[in-house]
């Protein structure tokens, strides 16, 4: 693991490296941060990073988030998880402001409106593909599989409130998930 | 500043925080629900519009409470409802983080994952119905949302080439 051959890195370093995740994670950071923790910081290998991120996933939150504050405590404590989330949020909240105030100057306009309608089924259609993708590349057992349709079918088409969505389909998963594991 | 907005806004996207496994993009129909149907802050459209801005922007997916933030309460608006979907699951992150050292090949471990994960690619799919539902954009909408979805799907490119190119189309079937 090269992470024990070097010195552990500076609040600096991490707040600059999460600094870079976040300017440069235009279309998903995933892929900008896999880039900057695992090749060019070698603070991981892909397959410590694979690990973190399958754990960040099954946890509330952004995984990027979540990858931050796990990284940042590792090396400086609550300090680095504090400096790591600051260098991600950083950048992307100065541009979102930006653009909510360009928003806000062209709201009324009507070609304006036509095209962030345009966006926002374009974006809609992105998260369905995401989505889709991740689905089939975790290879689900049947009763996942299961699960995960229930939970479209209850959110998209019944419009089951979230929290009693899971309430319901989270005990049942995470069942399903045990008995399968059991068998390996 | 109005304290009380300040204060659903925290309440709002704090508690819908700890349900949002696997990232932000499971939580549109809910914050959809709050938003537009519950509190009456912004039309249905607008919060599509919001959505696409979020989704363009660089960053992770919890900038849609950010700009939901912004357009409710402007900068104090955006501050408190980023800090409010933050916290929460930084917290759980730093605790499980700490404890994963010790177990990280656990058994439980490998159980969360199988079982959530799954869930919450699921919940991501209702996310993405719900959004192309709420934005209104018609029969086209629905065609370029399911054209979007499958590049992404089947290509390797930045998504958000698909995402301008999507845009595009939808402009181009509307202003013929």
């Amino acid at each position: 693991m090269a992470s024990t051959l070097t010195a552990p890195p500076t609040l600096r370093d991490l707040f600059l490296s999460f600094l870079k995740i976040g300017l440069m994670g235009f279309g998903g950071v995933a892929a900008v941060a896999r880039h900057v923790i695992v090749v060019e910081r070698a603070w991981l290998d892909d397959a410590e990073y694979g690990r973190l991120i399958g754990l960040c996933q099954a946890l509330p939150g952004a995984n990027t988030i979540n990858a931050a504050v796990m990284l940042g405590d590792r090396y400086r404590g609550p300090a680095g998880a504090v400096a790591c989330v600051v260098g991600i949020m950083a950048a992307p909240l100065a541009i979102l402001v930006m653009a909510a105030t360009a928003y806000d100057r062209v709201a009324g306009d009507p070609l304006a409106r036509l095209a962030l309608t345009g966006a926002a089924v374009s974006a809609a259609g992105l998260v369905l593909g995401t989505a889709a993708k991740l689905l089939v590349r975790a290879k689900p057992s049947p009763a996942a599989w299961a699960c995960a349709a229930a939970a479209l079918i209850a959110v998209a088409a019944l419009r089951v409130p979230l929290p009693w969505t899971l309430a319901c389909l989270a005990p049942l998963s995470l069942i399903g998930a045990a008995w399968s594991t059991r068998r390996l | 500043m109005n304290g009380r907005l300040l204060a659903q806004l925290a309440a709002i996207f704090g508690s819908l925080s700890l349900i949002s496994i696997g990232g932000a993009n499971v939580l549109i129909p809910e914050i959809h629900r709050q938003v537009v149907e519950t509190h009456a802050w912004l039309d249905s459209a607008s919060f599509a519009r919001l959505f696409a801005i979020s989704q363009a922007a660089p960053g992770p997916n919890i900038m849609l409470a950010s700009i939901i933030g912004w357009h409710v309460a402007g900068l104090s608006g955006l501050i408190v409802a980023t800090v409010a979907i933050l916290t929460p699951p930084a917290i759980i992150a730093l605790i499980a983080g700490r404890g994963v050292r010790r177990w990280s090949e656990s058994r439980s471990v490998r159980v969360l994952t199988a079982g959530l994960v799954p869930l919450a690619l699921g919940l991501m799919l209702a996310s993405g119905v719900v959004a192309t539902r709420a934005s209104g954009g018609g029969v086209a909408g629905y065609a370029i949302t399911a054209g979007v979805g499958l590049a992404v799907f089947f290509t390797k490119r930045n998504p958000l080439v698909w995402m301008g190119l999507g845009m595009i189309a939808f402009l181009l079937l509307q202003v013929r």
